[in-house]
């Protein structure tokens, strides 16, 4: 009974934070939407200062990331098509996996625990220090003042640290692939993209802006929910880069299904 | 106090956190131009009960009336009306981190006006004199001092000329000087602005040089409303206990329920 109660409460108290997290979505989109309607616009101030930490400040780290993965399927793929002579088929190996699935998710990762992190641990401090009570004491709504900055922000940026992050890691594989196995440099670029579809790429891209919801969602939803102190901010920063990681598998489990079977 | 308008009521406030009862039925009158403080020990529900008068949160029973509206019947647009016409103080200042103390003040003027920028800066510049503290508009909260920080958030509170000003501790944790000058501030802004001012505190000195009229909070309810003569000479041995700061009396500072020698021996 108490297990069975456990899980009860375990899966209520999940459907509970989705709902909540879904409701602060819905509030996101309508101030998003309908906010300039009644002459109430997001500063686009705002907006750009978090541009600017959330893309300007990943970039180097996403390109990293990406550059030493691109490095590590070319030598992975390379020791397998090397015994069928297929070694040239490493530079499409390479240019696929990391557009279809490896560029958004490693740079979605990577985002998460440095934007999503920072977004929670701000918001949290302005928590529990009453800033957000004062904001809302001034009339200045914190999802218009705070969420869509960081929302927008996201949603734009990640799919273009994505975009990067890719080129880096076909540029990691090519090094491989030229220097490593010996092939054409041309060649290895010709194959790289003869076989990638249109679709391999914005299937990527639209990846990227699912978890750049997630990140600013989740991000934003434990920041503003914070209690307890610096404790607490601790403890809402772990959970939120935890349930970001979690999403983005999720999503992209779930995703990558929906364009596996919609191309059936 | 006749043909006084009222501009705060409650009626019959009631709010539990859990099973803990923070208030109990409070009911409270505040007339427009007068400082009205709210004064009882930690834990007694003071700030508690700030935050119901401002509507930032919602009573379990009982009624708000705020500027002749009742809170709790308000959509989000008229509740902004009244946000706009009301001032508050935080116990933290609340000033946010990420902002200059020129930015932190004119925060509510950017958002709420039309006014050009150069109105707010001289708005700002004329609210921070008044608080002592014009030339530091550059300054980040982070590099000013606790009493400092206290003063922006007053001269947040007032820079779109409210006509209710709500103070939490104002004066806690702050030197006697600092604090002297905070007294002074919000006796000048009621009394040259006839700005309504509700202050809650437990610093007696301030209590009496501020007060119009004092309520005297303990555990929730209302214990006695009056004067500061009325407070002084009150013949409730709780109040008088209070005042004097004796820890002998009917208020227990221990708040433990069971026996300690039974306690410590189980």
């Amino acid at each position: 009974m108490n297990i069975v109660e456990k899980i009860g409460s375990i899966i209520l108290g999940t459907i509970r934070e989705t709902a909540e997290i879904l409701k602060l979505l819905a509030g996101t989109l309508y101030w998003l939407i309908f906010g300039p309607l009644k002459n109430k616009f997001v500063k686009s101030d705002s907006i750009f200062a978090q541009m600017v930490f959330a893309g300007g400040g990943s970039l180097i780290i996403a390109l990293f990331v990406s550059f030493f993965t691109g490095i590590v399927i070319a030598m992975q793929s390379a020791y397998q098509l090397a015994r069928f002579g297929a070694n040239i088929y490493v530079a499409p190996m390479v240019s696929v996996s990391i557009v279809r699935e490896l560029g958004p998710v490693l740079t979605a990762l990577v985002v998460a625990g440095r934007v999503g992190a920072a977004i929670t641990a701000e918001l949290g401090t302005m928590k529990v220090t009453e800033q957000i009570e004062a904001l809302e004491t001034m009339a200045l709504n914190p999802i218009r003042f705070l969420v869509v900055p960081r929302f927008l922000a996201l949603i734009i940026m990640l799919p273009c640290l994505t975009v990067f992050a890719d080129l880096m890691g076909i540029f990691g594989g090519f090094l491989i692939g030229v220097f490593n196995l010996g092939l054409d440099p041309y060649r290895y670029l010709t194959f790289s993209f003869k076989f990638m579809a249109w679709k391999d790429v914005w299937t990527g891209l639209i990846k990227s802006f699912v978890f750049g919801m997630a990140i600013s969602m989740v991000g934003c939803y434990m920041g503003l929910k914070t209690k307890g102190g610096a404790e607490g901010v601790g403890k809402a920063t772990t959970l939120s880069v935890v349930t970001s990681f979690v999403l983005i598998i999720l999503f992209d489990c779930i995703l990558t299904g929906l364009f596996y079977f919609a191309n059936k | 106090m006749e043909n006084k308008e009222i501009v705060i009521r409650s009626e019959n406030v009631s709010r539990k956190f859990g099973d803990r009862s923070i208030l109990n039925g409070i009911s409270l009158e505040v007339y427009r131009g007068e400082t009205f403080v709210i004064m009882g020990g930690s834990g007694c529900g003071k700030s508690t009960l700030l935050r119901h008068l401002i509507g930032a949160l919602k009573p379990d029973s009982g009624k708000v009336y705020l500027l002749g509206k009742e809170l709790s019947g308000l959509s989000e647009g008229e509740m902004d009306m009244i946000k706009k016409k009301i001032g508050m103080c935080y116990q933290s200042a609340a000033l946010f981190d990420s902002m200059t103390v020129g930015d932190n003040v004119s925060l509510p003027l950017r958002e709420h006006t039309k006014l050009d920028k150069s109105v707010i800066d001289i708005v700002v510049k004329m609210k921070l004199e008044l608080v002592g503290l014009r030339g530091f508009e550059d300054l980040m909260p982070s590099q000013l001092s606790g009493g400092m920080r206290k003063r922006v958030g007053l001269a947040r509170a007032i820079v779109m000329d409210p006509e209710i000003i709500f103070y939490d501790e104002p004066t806690a944790g702050l030197d006697p000087i600092v604090a002297g000058v905070i007294d002074k501030l919000i006796l000048d802004l009621s009394k040259k602005l006839s700005i309504t001012s509700v202050v809650v505190t437990h610093d007696m000195k301030s209590v009496f040089s501020i007060a119009d009229r004092v309520a005297m909070l303990y555990e929730g309810k209302v214990l006695e409303v009056g004067s500061p003569d009325e407070i002084k000479n009150s013949s409730n041995p709780m109040i008088r206990q209070f005042i004097a700061g004796s820890p002998d009396g009917p208020i227990k500072f221990f708040q433990q329920k069971d026996d300690y020698l039974e306690h410590l021996i189980k």
